[in-house]
């Protein structure tokens, strides 16, 4: 059974002229446990809704998210905030790191959510992308290739069964975004978590088992306005 | 608590805000309650004043506290009077007129210091070395207080000043030798220099006319004898013209009190105000700062944190932040306590202590983290409906 089950999703937001815009249309997708999956979509195709929708932040209208087996749909607000603390690691491209704690303190909030907080894990993950020795430092004492791999970190954290990364190598120089991109795929392969992975950039197509084209999987997207604010 | 930390300023304002107002409250209530009950306990364990005729107010302040003027001179003949009343247990006449450095000379018999029990089952006392003055001597025993301040101690001389306030050109002639100091009693006797009452009426430079006179007559009556009181007020205050007795001697200073209530109640609007200040600055603050830390919470939320554990992350800033503010608040009111309880010693002699278990020290810190939790429901709401995927960038 895959991992990740999309069917018939949808996903429809209010414009400011208060016309509903379908901004997702997905027949059918899918990803098994430990798959890594590049998205390729460029602005206002409707890839961070779609990373929104598989993380429950914001919830489907139409359609269905199966994750490890649970529908995302059928459950309540505060239970899908529970499965995503539980399942699921987030890459964010701004990195999102929180500036009044440490890296290690950071890593540790990425488990906090979703049951207990192993500091020895913490480290271990820290150590593993290259920051053992800057464990107490704040976010802005590094630079962006250490705060990205911060994030890495804290995205592994809560040993995850997918890790959605969100055009995670867009604010890098591209020796950092290799780093990066190296970091996230072998951290996932060692832990078995699979990737999803969306950006817009076609060299990364030879990294991964499969690439898909996400104007072509997003139905809703050949109708959408090219922009940032629908991204 | 990072939160607060972040934002250092605008915090430790907050958390100043907070303080200042916890401990105005305690002191405008808690303070003000125990200067009531130790001025109306410091009545030196006498019934009533007798006094020339004027101001109750005046007499007591003036016999009692040892402050203000006698509204003049009663005679000798009115003290042995009243030591006649078979209700009457005793009677001490006062004279005063006289200074040391600006520290009261009392005039009276040594059976006051000797025989008087100034609270139940309290009799002065004097620190080890020291005895009493006997009648028409030369010799002074200072209280507590005063000997600390004018650094007196036993064999030790002065010259009294004339007037009650310190002038150092009315020097007497008259040299007086210390012969004892009391223990401390926590009442006005602390600050007053005691000299036999002949010195008093009989020093250099007073009107000899004078010099059978008393400022006043402090009076104990028996146990049991409350009509006595009752009879001696009609007989002073109503049928007699020359006289006025303070009776009930501690009423007359909570009638003080009460006659200046509408000070506390303008102390108290200050205080509620302050209060509501820093409730509002708590509120302003965290409102503010969720604007700045929108993408934090969403950040928080996207790692799996519940709508309503933001919420509570959100409101138990607003409430450590008054919680700190609290504890800042009874360092503040210990402190402000006894520096005014040093004031209120200087000024009266009467021992305040700000440590006096009251009421006020419970709801005022409850109410002041009520207010802080109010202040943070709102942050805590903004917080709650923080949209995250528009914050999510």
């Amino acid at each position: 059974m895959a991992l990740l089950s999309l069917k018939n999703l949808s996903k429809r937001y209010l414009s400011d002229r208060g016309e509903w815009t379908e901004i997702v249309r997905i027949s059918s997708f899918e990803l098994d446990a430990g798959e890594q999956v590049l998205l390729q979509g460029e602005s206002g195709s409707g890839k961070s809704t779609l990373l929104n929708v598989i993380a429950g932040i914001v919830a489907a209208d139409e359609g269905a998210v199966t994750l490890d087996g649970t529908d995302m749909r059928a459950l309540a607000e505060s239970a899908r905030d529970a499965h995503r603390a539980r399942s699921l690691g987030y890459v964010f491209q701004n990195f999102n790191l929180l500036d009044a704690y440490s890296c290690i303190e950071n890593v540790e909030l990425g488990m906090a959510f979703g049951g207990k907080t192993d500091v020895a894990l913490a480290r271990k993950l820290l150590e593993r992308v290259g920051l053992g020795e800057r464990l107490n430092y704040r976010p802005d004492q590094l630079s962006q290739g250490q705060k990205q791999r911060v994030a890495i970190a804290r995205a592994l954290a809560n040993r995850p069964k997918l890790v959605l990364a969100d055009e995670p190598t867009g604010n890098l120089d591209p020796s950092n975004a290799a780093v990066a991109l190296d970091l996230i795929q072998s951290l996932c392969r060692e832990n078995g978590t699979a990737l999803l992975l969306v950006s817009h950039d076609p060299s990364l197509k030879d990294r991964f088992e499969r690439t898909i084209d996400l104007s072509e999987l997003n139905e809703a997207s050949s109708l959408l306005p090219g922009s940032e604010g629908l991204s | 608590m990072r939160g607060i930390r972040e934002r250092r300023v605008s915090s430790a304002i907050t958390i100043a805000a907070v303080a200042l107002a916890c401990s105005l409250l305690m002191l405008v209530w808690a303070f003000k309650k125990e200067a009531e009950q130790s001025f109306a306990g410091a009545s030196g364990g006498f019934d009533a004043v007798l006094g020339p005729r004027g101001s109750k107010l005046q007499i007591v302040l003036n016999a009692l506290y040892h402050l203000d003027e006698s509204p003049g001179l009663m005679r000798w003949s009115d003290y042995e009077q009243a030591t006649k009343f078979p209700a009457v247990e005793a009677a001490y006449p006062l004279a005063v007129g006289d200074n040391y450095r600006g520290y009261r000379l009392v005039g009276s018999i040594p059976e006051y210091l000797q025989n008087h029990e100034y609270a139940e089952g309290r009799s002065f006392e004097l620190e080890s070395g020291g005895s009493l003055f006997a009648s028409g001597s030369m010799h002074a025993v200072v209280g507590a207080f005063a000997a600390r301040r004018l650094g007196l101690g036993v064999g030790d001389t002065f010259h009294p000043y004339h007037g009650l306030v310190y002038n150092e050109g009315a020097k007497h002639e008259e040299i007086y030798t210390v012969t004892g100091v009391l223990k401390a009693t926590g009442t006005p006797v602390d600050k007053v220099v005691w000299i036999p009452i002949s010195g008093i009426q009989t020093m250099s430079g007073h009107n000899p006319k004078a010099a059978t006179d008393v400022s006043a007559v402090l009076i104990k009556l028996k146990r049991g004898a409350s009509m006595a009181g009752f009879q001696l007020d009609m007989m002073y205050n109503k049928q007699g013209d020359r006289l006025t007795l303070a009776w009930p001697a501690n009423r007359t200073i909570l009638q003080f009190f009460d006659k200046i209530s509408w000070f506390d109640k303008i102390l108290q609007a200050v205080a509620a105000l302050v209060a509501i200040i820093a409730g509002g600055a708590i509120l302003a603050i965290l409102y503010n700062a969720m604007n700045e830390r929108k993408r934090d919470i969403a950040v928080l939320r996207a790692l799996g944190a519940r709508k309503r554990t933001v919420f509570m992350i959100s409101l138990l800033e607003a409430v450590g932040m008054t919680f700190a503010g609290v504890i800042l608040g009874f360092v503040v009111y210990a402190g402000l306590g006894m520096g005014i309880g040093e004031i209120v010693q200087r000024e009266t002699g009467v021992a305040l202590s700000p440590f006096t278990g009251n009421a006020a020290m419970l709801w005022a810190p409850l109410g002041m983290l009520g207010i802080g939790l109010l202040s943070g429901v709102l942050p805590a709401i903004k917080a709650y409906r923080t949209d995250v995927s528009r914050n999510l960038r």
